[in-house]
């Protein structure tokens, strides 16, 4: 007596929909998977386009190897080639220190760097618009023998460009996966609802308001939402887990995955994908609600 | 309460319903007659704003239906207890959860002895667990008047609420509805029943409204 008695919650005033629930739950449960790896994706080329937009940042530097003689009489011809080079913003001699400096990890702390036969080391800085460095070469080769173009910033742009792009195409993939994820739900709310016009239309005649109504599917889809993606996110990173670390074998596609706190990143794709079935589907129910009447 | 100024109202043929101009007094007992497809129940959507008028005016508590937003419909249709003649139940909840269906939706808490007393004062206590499809076509009818009155309206409409009842559970419905009228509520019953009018006559100071030529007459006293 005391259960028939119960109040009736806001839930159960409409009846349980049986294939729109699962369709809701799988369809989130499958986009938060794909949202795992293309966030994957993203980190990783992140990760790639910094690291090589770090090496960028960095000087290309000119090696000068001349008979001592020579030396003095060289490295002037190439500090004045490299003022006049376009594209090059700043060309500065290393000093013995930071030449002691460079080597010290190699050699120790005592080497005696001006006993040393050691190359002469320009620095290049450039500027916004980058060099020829082609050009430069053979300029170096004509007027200094001895000068060498070590610039490891051409092969690196490329790759920092594309790196860059990657990333951005991960979170397009994330988007657009946000995206068909709020269309099949909208599908699925306008499904249900449809199904429940008779319902709907009892609720409004004993003075039920849209909202109460629309609650009642929004909370349900919300939940069946975030139920399902919470198993897919658990499932992707469970995926993104087996693949090989980077440490055993290297290169971009091993290194597909997260590192350190990027783990818990795709514990947030479940209460977004909540949210986005939360927008859907309020949507959806404000506006089916109209045409029903 | 309610009021009609020269509604009109048509389906999108003919107008069924032509230049009707009405009021239903606070407090009043009225019946509505007319044959069958006269439009009773279109005349009553129109009361609760189901039915928008082709033309005129209908005014529910003051307010104009066409300014009402559709929250405000809400809110205006928990003020009238509506007895459909098809009882618009939900299937899948119990009888007791239909009755109690108009607090749930307004967030109203049940007491759970109120409901108890109302269902069985319509005599349907032990069937309070029952789905709908499993009710009688008079315990139906009688779980639509609990529910209709559950919120405690100021109007109530009820759509031939005696079609499938025998005689004495007619009166006894009639007896309530009077009951409910001697309380202060504005009353208005559809019905075929020409018994079911006379025997209120006797018990109150009940108008007779007759669908005719599509117009609302007030009935004489030749019923
Ligand atoms: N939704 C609708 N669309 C078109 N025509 C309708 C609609 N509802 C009712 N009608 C028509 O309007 C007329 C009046 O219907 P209504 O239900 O108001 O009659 P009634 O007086 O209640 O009849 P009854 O005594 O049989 O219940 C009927 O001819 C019916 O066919
Ligand atoms: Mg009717």
């Amino acid at each position: 007596m005391k259960r028939l008695f119960a109040p009736t919650t806001a839930d159960s005033v409409v009846p349980p929909s049986g294939h729109t629930a699962w369709l809701t739950s799988f369809t989130a449960g499958a986009m938060t998977f794909l949202a795992v790896f293309a966030l994957a994706l993203a980190m990783a080329s992140g990760r790639l386009a910094e690291r090589w937009a770090g090496a960028l940042e960095r000087t290309a530097t000119v090696r000068l190897s001349a008979p001592p003689e020579q030396i003095a009489q060289q490295e002037q011809a190439v500090l004045d080639l490299l003022a006049t080079t376009p594209g090059i913003a700043a060309a500065r001699p290393l000093t013995t220190d930071e030449q002691r400096r460079l080597l010290e990890p190699w050699f120790g702390p005592d080497l005696p760097v001006d006993a040393l036969p050691l190359p002469r080391l320009i620095e290049i800085t450039e500027d916004g618009s980058g060099y020829d460095s082609e050009g430069l070469r053979l300029r170096l080769a004509a007027e200094a023998p001895g000068a060498v173009l070590d610039d490891h910033t051409r092969w690196r742009r490329p790759l920092a460009v594309a790196a860059d792009r990657l990333r951005l195409l991960g979170w397009l993939s994330i988007g657009l996966i946000g995206l068909t994820m709020a269309a099949m739900i909208t599908l699925a709310a306008n499904a249900a609802l449809a199904a429940n016009a008779q319902v709907i239309g009892v609720l409004r005649l004993v003075g039920a308001r849209d909202s109460y109504i629309a609650r009642a599917f929004v909370r349900r889809f919300t939940l069946r939402a975030l139920a399902g993606a919470g198993a897919g996110a658990v499932l992707g990173l469970a995926g993104v887990a087996v693949l090989p670390s980077a440490d055993q074998a290297g290169g971009f596609l091993t290194g597909l995955g997260f590192q350190g706190a990027g783990w818990l990143l795709p514990l947030v794709l479940p209460p977004v994908a909540g949210l986005v079935a939360f927008a859907a589907t309020r949507a959806a129910a404000f506006r089916k609600l109209k045409e029903l009447n | 309460m309610i009021s009609f100024e020269n509604v009109a109202y048509s389906y999108g043929g003919g107008e069924l319903l032509s230049d009707i101009t009405l009021r239903l007094a606070p407090g009043s007992f009225h019946f509505l007659t007319g044959p069958s497809g006269a439009g009773k129940t279109t005349f009553l959507k129109l009361c609760y704003a189901e039915l928008l008028p082709s033309s005129g005016r209908v005014t529910l508590f003051d307010s104009e239906v066409r300014s009402l937003t559709r929250d405000a419909v809400a809110m205006t249709r928990r003020r009238i207890g509506v007895v459909h003649q098809d009882c618009q139940f939900l299937d899948h909840l119990t009888l007791s959860a239909n009755v109690s269906l108009p607090l749930t939706v307004a967030g109203r808490p049940e007491a759970p002895r109120d409901l108890a007393d109302l269902l069985a004062w319509v005599g349907l206590d032990r069937l309070a667990g029952s789905l709908p499809p499993q009710l009688s076509g008079g315990e139906r009818q009688r779980a639509a008047l609990a529910r209709a009155i559950i919120m405690g309206p100021d109007v109530i409409l009820a759509d031939e609420p005696t079609g499938n009842l025998d005689w004495e559970m007619s009166l006894r419905l009639l007896t309530l509805l009077v009951e409910l009228n001697r309380m202060g509520k504005t009353v208005l019953v559809a019905t075929h029943d020409l018994n079911l009018i006379r025997q209120a006559k006797s018990q109150i100071a009940a108008r007779v409204l007759r669908i005719a030529k599509r117009r609302i007459q007030l009935a004489g006293a030749d019923l």
